[in-house]
Order: structure tokens, then sequence, then C-alpha cells
């Protein structure tokens, strides 16, 4: 197993903002953390099925039954921007045609 | 009226009996958070109005011959992870900061069914991750025993708060300790309980294979009525288990009035009894198991042989898991937005300047074991390994009943004592595996450290589904 982290990717990938500094550090710090995991390839794992979930669950079904769900201003509220009284204003997605 | 290390079911009979009132025991406490959490830094925030009606509310029942339980009218203190509805839930993030519930989790409805008031928001790491509360983006906790050291983590506001008898009982959260060792550190009791257990419904998902809430409180007949009360089937949670849940307030008592632990077949893994434990919680080991013995209890030597390896399947499998949770915290829908040109800059800007360094960290690592080309060699073979982890427990719960272990190698260490992230990461090692595998566990006040009077605890883990053998061992333990 490679323990390299290349934080640039990394931090694209998960859309976060790091200031230059922050990702120096981080690139140490997680290039030791890396090398720390990297000690299960030692773990004969051959033939185990993985663990997803502690409880063995499968197939939690329920019920295919129309219910209201909560208000909607209850769901806008916390909403950052909103515009016409019931959208979330959002960023521009796509280019302005001048552009 | 004493709230010092007051009970459940002791201010319960007070109440009953008429010798206090909901709005008097709330403003007891109340009166105790004003004076000193200043300085220990429990709550980032208490909606007193909101709490005292709840207790107005409660007296009125209780006039009218109409309450909910035994319980009705006792303050319960809440992490800043699990919804309560119309108050604010951050997860002691600057990116959740203006955000409030517009629901209640389940397990808050579970306790306002019962009369009972949920109050307060606990400090707490950044999104859980964190064994200090140092990761709290908005204040330190402060340990009550000693102020200058941590109370623990993630739900170290919770241990605080219970410790300094700000409420009776707290709501924590463990995704890999972050109730049983904020409990340990404090001196107070906290209960993991089986992956399953408590619906997850309205607790802000950290690792949604791990997670569970559990309760921090003064004895385990107290963990029993919380547990009671706050356990079972959920619909609105699919890995809630459907098997029946209740006795173990019953379980608890029974424990404590008996003081024997006969019969009862304690395993010690040895992975966990290496010499790794600080001299103070080797001594209190020792007593632990002497006090076992002179119950009438058993201990045999089990192992549990993958346990050097939980670590690192946690931190992969955690923040695998972290990752993809705190995808939706983007600025869009709900949380601080920041100012950017476009869509993709608004996410980038808004979680860089939202997000703590721990978080970043475990969102950084989590991605990384994730991606293309490592997700097999980390995510899929941390899955297997766990697969391992888990028949570790399965195989010794063969051979005993329950298990006796430390909670942490240390007591409660200073601030800035563990600035090296894997140093921290290492600091849970007595914990996680219970998380990984499932199971569930209980820190019980069990000592102390003589050379600086901090507590030191003892964890006794039971088989899924066995809280209520754990809790009637812990109480009797405890007695």
């Amino acid at each position: 197993m490679s323990s390299t982290i290349d934080i640039k990717y990394t931090a694209d990938l998960a859309r976060l903002e790091l200031s230059a500094e922050q990702a120096e550090k981080l690139q140490s710090e997680l290039a030791r953390v890396v090398d720390y995991i990297a000690e299960l390839a030692e773990v004969d794992v051959s033939g185990v099925e993985p663990t997803a979930h502690a409880a063995q669950l499968t197939n939690a079904w329920r019920e295919d039954e129309a219910k209201s769900s909560f208000p909607r201003e209850a769901m806008l509220a916390n909403a950052p921007g909103i515009i016409h009284g019931e959208l979330i204003q959002v960023p521009r997605v796509l280019p302005s045609e001048e552009e | 009226m004493d709230i010092k290390h007051a009970t459940l079911h002791a201010l319960s009979q007070e109440l009953n009996s008429g010798a206090v009132s909901s709005l008097e025991l709330c403003q007891e406490y109340l009166k105790n958070i004003d004076a000193k959490d200043g300085e220990i830094g429990a709550f980032l925030e208490i909606d007193r109005e909101h709490m005292l009606q709840a207790a107005k509310d409660s007296d009125a029942r209780r006039a009218a011959g109409k309450v909910l339980s035994a319980y009705d009218g006792i303050p319960v203190a809440v992490k800043d992870n699990i919804c309560v509805k119309d108050e604010r839930c951050s997860c002691a993030s600057k990116l959740l900061a203006p955000v409030k519930s517009p629901y209640d989790a389940t397990a808050i409805c579970a306790l306002k069914n019962q009369g009972m008031i949920p109050f307060g928001r606990l400090n707490m790491d950044e999104f859980a991750m964190g064994s200090s509360c140092e990761n709290s983006a908005f204040q330190k906790t402060r340990n009550p025993l000693d102020t200058s050291r941590v109370p623990g983590g993630s739900s170290g506001g919770s241990a605080a708060c219970v410790a300094a008898d700000f409420a009776p009982v707290a709501l924590g959260s463990d995704t890999g300790g972050s109730i049983r060792q904020p409990a340990a550190f404090c001196g107070v009791v906290g209960v993991k309980p089986t992956y399953g257990r408590v619906s997850r419904y309205g607790l802000v998902a950290f690792a949604s294979s791990l997670d569970q809430i559990g309760p921090l409180c003064n004895d385990a007949e107290d963990a029993g009525i919380i547990l009671d009360t706050i356990s079972g089937f959920d619909p609105h949670d699919s890995t809630s288990l459907p098997n029946a849940a209740g006795g173990f307030a019953d379980a608890a008592r029974q424990g404590k009035a008996s003081g024997s632990l006969a019969g009862l077949k304690f395993g010690l893994p040895k992975e966990y009894f290496t010499g790794g434990l600080d001299s103070a919680v080797a001594k209190v080991m020792d007593e632990s198991i002497a006090r076992i013995k002179a119950l009438g209890g058993e201990v045999v030597d089990v192992s549990l042989p993958h346990t050097k390896y939980a670590v690192a399947v946690y931190y992969i499998i955690a923040t695998a898991e972290a990752s993809a949770n705190l995808a939706r915290f983007d600025g869009i829908r709900y949380g601080d937005r920041k100012k950017a040109d476009g869509l993709v800059d608004t996410y980038y800007k808004s979680r860089g300047a939202g997000f703590g360094d721990e978080v970043k960290r475990r969102i950084l690592l989590g991605t990384y074991v994730l991606s293309s080309g490592y997700y097999d060699a980390y995510y899929l073979r941390a899955q297997r390994v766990r697969t391992l982890i888990r028949r570790d427990f399965e195989e010794a719960f063969k051979q005993c009943d329950l298990l006796l272990t430390p909670v942490t190698a240390q007591p409660a260490f200073k601030f800035n004592e563990k600035s090296d992230p894997l140093q921290m990461y290492l600091s849970d090692i007595f914990t996680i595996a219970l998380n990984l595998s499932g199971h569930c566990g209980i820190s019980v006040p069990a000592g102390f450290d003589s050379a600086t009077g901090m507590p030191v605890a003892a964890q006794i883990m039971a088989p899924a589904l066995g809280e209520a053998a754990m809790l009637k061992a812990a109480a009797a333990f405890m007695k």
C-alpha cells in the first residue's frame, strides 16, 4: 500500500478550501496517520466477509404509504437565502450568456 | 433541595411526594449553572424560558394528577448534536452555528413523552470528532474535578454537566468511546448501548454504522431509567433493532439490592491489560478484579487478538463514513454560507471556513480511503478486519458473561497535552473496538488516582442486547 496522500487532489474531491499553510500541515499529519493505518496490510483477511454494519439486519422494509412530511416553511427556515418566499436561493450554476 | 449527585430515582420521589416542584428543581439547577458554568463551560446555550415553561407545565400535570411518568418534570441536558425542536443544533461547528432543529430526535420525543425536560446545548468536539472537547469551535469545557484538565470527549460537555451537578442526567453520543471516555474522566456513569438499541433519528450523523445515543448519569439505575425510555424500534431509523427493550432500571435495582456478582464470569481480555497502562489505572483495575471476586464473581483470562488493529480499522471506517455524511454540509440548504463566485466555489469556501482542523483532517482521510485506487486496500480491508474484531468478541463471550477492561490508559489529561492527532487517536484504544463490534458497554467509576485525585473508571462490556445483565452487574459493582 502506498502511504502517499495527495492533499490537493483529496481536498478537491471533498470540496474543501485549504490555505497553503493548512495543506502543508495536513499533508505531514495525515501522512503519519496513513502510515499507521497501513498496518492492516499484515492481517490475513482471505475468505473473511466485510462487516458494513454492527447490527446484522437485512432488508428493513416498511409499508409504502404516503405520509405528510414537515411543513415547507419549517424546512426553509434554516436556508441561508430564500427567494419568492419558497425557493432556496443558490449561487449561479451556469455562466451567464455574456461570459 | 440538595442536587449534589442527585439521581433520577431520588428526584422522582421528591417530586412525587411534593417536597419539591419541577419549577424549583429546574431553578436550582439553573442557579448552580449560573454560579459555576462560567468556569466549566459545559453549556453552549440554554433556552431558559422554554425550560421553565416546561417545568410549570409539569407541575400543572402533577397538581391535576396527570403525570406522564414517575420522572415527569426532571430536566435532562442534551449534547449539541441531538435535535431538540426549535433549539439550536450546531454540533459545536461554525458551519452549523445558525441552525435550529425543525424536529425532535426520537430519543428526545421519548423523554418528552415521559414528561422529562430536555434542555440546553452541551459542548462537544466539533461533529463529535475528538477526545477532549478541545475541538469545539466555540469554547473549552473544563473538567469540574480539576479545571486544568480536559473533561474528555466528544461528549465532554455532557460528562462535565453531570459531574458539576448542572443536571441529573445528560444525553451524549458514542461513536468510538465518546460517552464512556468523558464519563471516566469526570467520574460519572456512561453507557454505550448495543448498536441499534436507540434510534439515531435526529442525531447528526458522524459515522452511521458506529454512532449510538446514550446516557451520562450518577448511577446504574438512572442509566437504566433513561435506556428504558429511549430504547426500541423506530420506523424513522431502519438500523434500529426490532427486539423488545426494557427492564433495564429493574435489572439495575436488582443488582443494587443484591450487591452480589455470584454466578457471573468476567473475562479479562489480556490485550487490554498491557504495559501501556498508567500505574493509577493498573492499580484501580487490580482493585476492581479483587472487588468482583469479593462480591462472588469469577474472573477468567480471555483474548481479543485483533485489538491492536482496532484503532486503524476505526479511523478508516469512521472517517470514510464521516466524509460521506458531512458532504451534505455545503452551505446551500442550511448552515453558514460563504459568499463566492458560483456554486462550486461556494462549497469550497463554506466548508473551508465552516469546518475546524480536526473535521478537515477526518474528511480528508475518509475521502482518501474511499478514493479510486485505495478503496480495496483501506476501506474494504478495514471492513474485513472489523469482522475479525467482531468475531473476537463473540468468541470471548462464549467463555464469559461480561468483560472487564479499563476505559482509558490514563486519567483525564491536561489541556494541550495531546496536540498530535495520532496520539489523540491512539488514546481511544480501549473503547473503539466495542463500536466496531456493536456490543454494549458501560463506564463506571471504580477508584481514584492517589497522586492527583482524578477518577479512574472500569468498563464492563456485554454481548449484544445484554444491557440488563450489564446494568445489573454494574449496580452491584458500584454499591
